[in-house]
């Protein structure tokens, strides 16, 4: 458990122009360039030099829509399009250093095969800052995939539908299976599996690879990898969540869960809904981080950042609504929320700034140095992972255990 | 020759996993580390290379049921070593390849529309067909593609990915933050598609891309692939070395290009090849021999040739002579995923037992002189010769080079061959323009400058129907 007075967590969520729908029309903007590396390179540089964890890139394999069932809303007022963002994350690593780099993308919609190895190999090229953010998917993904049948359409009145909550228990379990696998294949080279042996002529040692032989209702996959363990041996999972069903897929098999709670009571409720999960999925001794996502309007004047938001607003029909709570404020202000739902139990946040680079600056420049100002936030990274940023131990691989107890026997002969 | 000289075409692949690549020297580099690639790739891009390139193989290989260990294995995932590959380099075109059985358009489309923006317009796709169900295993769909139908997929999913490139109009961005209109028309990226493969509808992500399309490699030989590259391909990953052979080929090409109504040589002809220079001939043969002997050790030897044979042959001597028992082509595969030798076992052992009686190979040399033949041996001087021979009567249009060392084989190429053909006028001195298609010098297909070609629903001769 965490203690109040431990450092924070801070992570910053990457979109389009920011997650206000008019932020591309803020003169700081640069609507031209959202399809350009330059323009994502400058961001990620930017959380880096404010010392931040990591960032998330969002993704779907579907148009951005405003419906909450994700088909089309043919809208030419907002940001539409968008890169593959394990691309992206990948394009940045190389010219970047300590901060995190978390791409999302949709397991119903995709091979877990593919995505072990794309965010294993994300963690190569970024030696060892590579997470991943997964999502069921959206609903406008099945079309364009064409290889499942689309589910039940989602309104706002049929969500309590038995119908629709059938298909959205199975959605999630058919993302723990993915995850399971994603991890497993991780797992599938033991980190000293390359031996170079030129005595006996073996590159590898076929005993240190792994099939993982998973075999579910969905789908089986039998390993190992084509990629080795990355530098992680696990890559940081993450996964957003609302409500009971996405709180326990990720307490089965996430590193960090965003939720939204709207203030500290909210955020104390979820946090103890989310730990028992954590305990009944049999990981109570396990770090899970439970990061509050916020979306944040921020000024040093707190007024002016009020005032902004305002003014974003005015350029909708309706104002801004989000799942997660929104900020508009200074810094200090926000400083004192976040240490104020950190007693309440969440470890770290995932800032969702209105505006980009506006409101990442604010971030970086203000919020950061506040909390830092008051030892709550690092002053300078101190390790150089992902995993290290968040004190997640790195795990040696499940397949290892075995053969790890003979060896250190033979060591410890040796010796 | 009256004709104006042809630019060589190179491109740099790091080997994976195959036994050309020799791990055991202490100059062999880490197979899997960023730093390799970075190495590779910079070393290739001062040599003037058109692209660096990048095989793939989604299941480990076997014998016998049992994972090989002998050679390399394990290696990144294409698409993101290439966008972090996009970071350290600026000019050199990112060839993947990508199988078309265990992906799917939409997404492969768009992870390639989406690198070529990241890499400002550097992207290519080499396809490949491997369809088998051993490879299926790691995959949702397993192995459900019958062999007649590789291509047939194949050919309806880069149709449906060059759509889906097609599908936002060059002017689909209107960004006017005065009036809050980002997008000119809501249709952007609307597509439909209903083919015997792929019955998909809906709106893709990613705006038209700096190439537009990205460019598409081939590689595959059967007359299937033949013609699927000749209707379809910018460039073709050939396997044909040998002058003659080669020169054969690309007339072959060629014919089916015109058959399929494109012009004569819009399609590349790239065969992979190694070097090995020496600073005398007789250094470089004696440097070759080596290297094959490392590269082909006895127990690999016996593996090369089981992939034919289809039996273990761990009990012939390397050092004695070929097996005297004929292929088992009935029995369970004794290797598994790799590409399959396409022709048929008895006659290749035929010739390979010619072979041997006419040299008096043992079944190891045998094995050396068919897997381990470095194409181009000699001073930087014979190799300049000769790669530039092959190119300018028509073997092909350049080389897809690959070393037996990794990460720096390449570098000696760079630093004493290449200066050789740009001295002659068959290499770039500088590069001249910014995308892979400039590199190469392939247009964009004239329907498509104007941006409007495309209305987001149509598609180049496959069944579609207007969107609903
Ligand atoms: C030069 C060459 C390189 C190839 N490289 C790959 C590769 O990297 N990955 C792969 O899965 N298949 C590769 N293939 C296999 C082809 O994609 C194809 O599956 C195989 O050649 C069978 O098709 P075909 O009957 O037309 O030859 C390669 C084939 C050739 C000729």
């Amino acid at each position: 458990m965490m203690s109040e007075t431990d450092p924070l967590h801070l992570a910053v969520a990457l979109d389009g122009a920011g997650w206000h729908p008019a932020a591309w029309r803020e003169p700081s903007a640069r609507p031209r360039e959202l399809f350009s590396p330059g323009y994502w390179l400058d961001l990620v540089t930017e959380a880096e030099r404010g010392l931040l964890d990591f960032v998330t890139f969002e993704d779907a394999l579907a148009l951005q829509s405003s419906r909450l069932d994700g088909t089309p809303d043919d809208r030419v007022d907002q940001v539409r399009g968008r890169l593959d963002a394990v691309l992206i994350a990948a394009r940045v690593a190389p010219l970047t250093s300590r901060v995190g780099l978390v791409p999302t993308t949709s397991a119903l919609s995709t091979e877990p095969f593919h995505v072990s190895k794309a965010i294993a190999t994300l963690d190569f090229t970024s030696g060892g800052r590579a997470g991943w953010r997964v999502q069921v998917g959206r609903a406008g993904e099945t079309t364009h995939l064409g290889r499942r049948p689309p589910g039940p359409p989602l309104r706002a009145d049929n969500l309590a539908s038995p119908e629709v909550q059938a298909y959205i228990t199975e959605s999630f379990d058919e993302t723990a299976d993915h995850v399971e696998v994603v991890r497993r294949l991780w797992d599938s080279w033991e980190d000293d599996a390359e031996i170079r042996d030129v005595a006996t002529g073996r590159f590898v040692d076929r005993d240190r690879l792994h099939y993982i032989d998973f075999e579910g209702r969905w789908f089986s996959v039998r390993g190992p990898s084509i990629t080795p363990r990355p530098p992680q041996g696990q890559p940081v999972v993450t996964a957003l969540a609302h409500a009971t069903i996405p709180y326990r897929l990720a307490a089965r098999a996430a590193d960090i869960v965003y939720v939204t709670p709207h203030d500290a009571d909210q955020a104390r409720a979820i946090v103890s809904e989310v730990r028992d999960e954590q305990d009944r999925a049999g990981r109570a001794g396990e770090t899970l981080h439970v990061f509050a996502d916020l979306l944040v309007v921020l000024d040093d004047d707190a007024n002016a950042a009020r005032q902004r938001l305002r003014r974003l607003d005015d350029l909708l029909d309706a104002p801004l609504r989000s799942d997660a709570a929104i900020i508009a404020g200074s810094p200090a202000e926000l400083a004192d929320l976040l240490l104020d739902w950190q007693a309440a139990g969440i470890t770290g946040y995932r800032l969702r700034p209105a505006v980009l680079p506006d409101d990442l600056e604010a971030i970086t420049r203000g919020l950061a140095p506040e909390l830092t100002r008051r030892g709550r936030f690092r002053a300078a990274y101190d390790t150089t992972t992902l995993r290290g940023h968040l004190g997640l131990p790195r795990p040696a691989s499940r397949y290892a255990t075995r053969r790890d107890a003979t060896t250190s026997r033979i060591e410890a002969a040796a010796r | 020759m009256s004709r104006p000289r042809k630019r060589i075409i190179l491109g740099h692949y790091v080997a994976g996993v195959n036994h050309s690549t020799v791990w055991s020297h202490p100059d062999a580099g880490s197979q899997i580390d960023f730093a390799s690639f970075r190495h590779a790739a910079q070393a290739a891009e001062r040599g003037k290379f058109d692209f660096f390139f990048l095989a793939e193989g989604l299941i480990l290989r076997e014998r016998l049921g049992q994972i090989f260990d002998q050679d390399v294995v394990g290696r990144p995932d294409t698409l993101p070593v290439l966008a972090s590959i996009a970071a350290v380099t600026e000019h050199l075109g990112l060839v993947g390849t990508l199988n078309a059985t265990f992906n799917e358009p939409y997404e492969l489309a768009r992870q390639l529309a989406s690198l070529d923006h990241l890499s400002g317009g550097r992207a290519g796709w080499n396809v490949v067909t491997s369809f088998d169900p051993f490879t299926g295993q790691n995959f949702r769909r397993g192995g459900f593609l019958h062999r007649d139908d590789r291509y047939v997929r194949a050919e309806e999913f880069v149709a449906l990915a060059r759509a889906l490139w097609d599908s936002w109009p060059a002017d689909a961005l209107a960004v006017d933050t005065e009036q809050g209109r980002f997008l000119r028309d809501a249709g952007a990226g609307a597509f439909r598609h209903l083919g015997r493969q792929f019955d998909v509808a809906g709106h893709f992500t990613v705006p038209r891309s700096p190439q537009g399309r990205p460019v598409v490699l081939q590689a595959g030989v059967s007359p299937q692939g033949r013609d699927f590259a000749a209707a379809t391909a910018d460039a073709i990953f050939s396997p044909f070395h040998e002058l003659g052979p080669a020169q054969e080929y690309y007339r072959d090409i060629q014919a089916r290009v015109v058959r399929a109504g494109r012009p004569a040589g819009s399609v590349k002809l790239l065969p992979g090849g190694a070097f090995i220079l020496g600073d005398s001939a007789a250094d470089a043969e004696e440097r070759a021999r080596e290297v094959a002997r490392t590269q082909v050790s006895g127990r690999t030897a016996q593996i090369l040739l089981e992939a034919v044979w289809n039996r273990d042959l761990s009990g012939y001597d390397p050092d004695g002579p070929l097996p005297d028992v004929d292929p088992d082509v009935t029995g369970p595969p004794v290797i598994q995923g790799r590409a399959r030798n396409p022709q048929d076992p008895f006659e290749t052992v035929r010739e390979w037992r010619a072979l041997a009686a006419e040299h008096r190979y043992s079944l190891r040399e045998l094995a050396i002189r068919v897997f381990a033949h470095t194409e181009f041996v000699g001073t930087p001087t014979q190799v300049a010769d000769r790669l530039d021979h092959f190119v300018q009567n028509d073997g092909s249009d350049g080389f897809i080079l690959g070393s037996h060392l990794t990460p720096g084989g390449i570098d000696e190429f760079v630093d004493k061959v290449v200066p050789l053909l740009q001295e002659r006028g068959s290499l770039r001195a500088e590069y001249t323009g910014t995308t892979l298609r400039d590199n190469l010098g392939i247009p964009l297909p004239a329907d498509l400058h104007d941006g409007h070609a495309h209305d987001g629903h149509a598609h180049d001769g496959i069944a579609a129907e207007p969107a609903r």
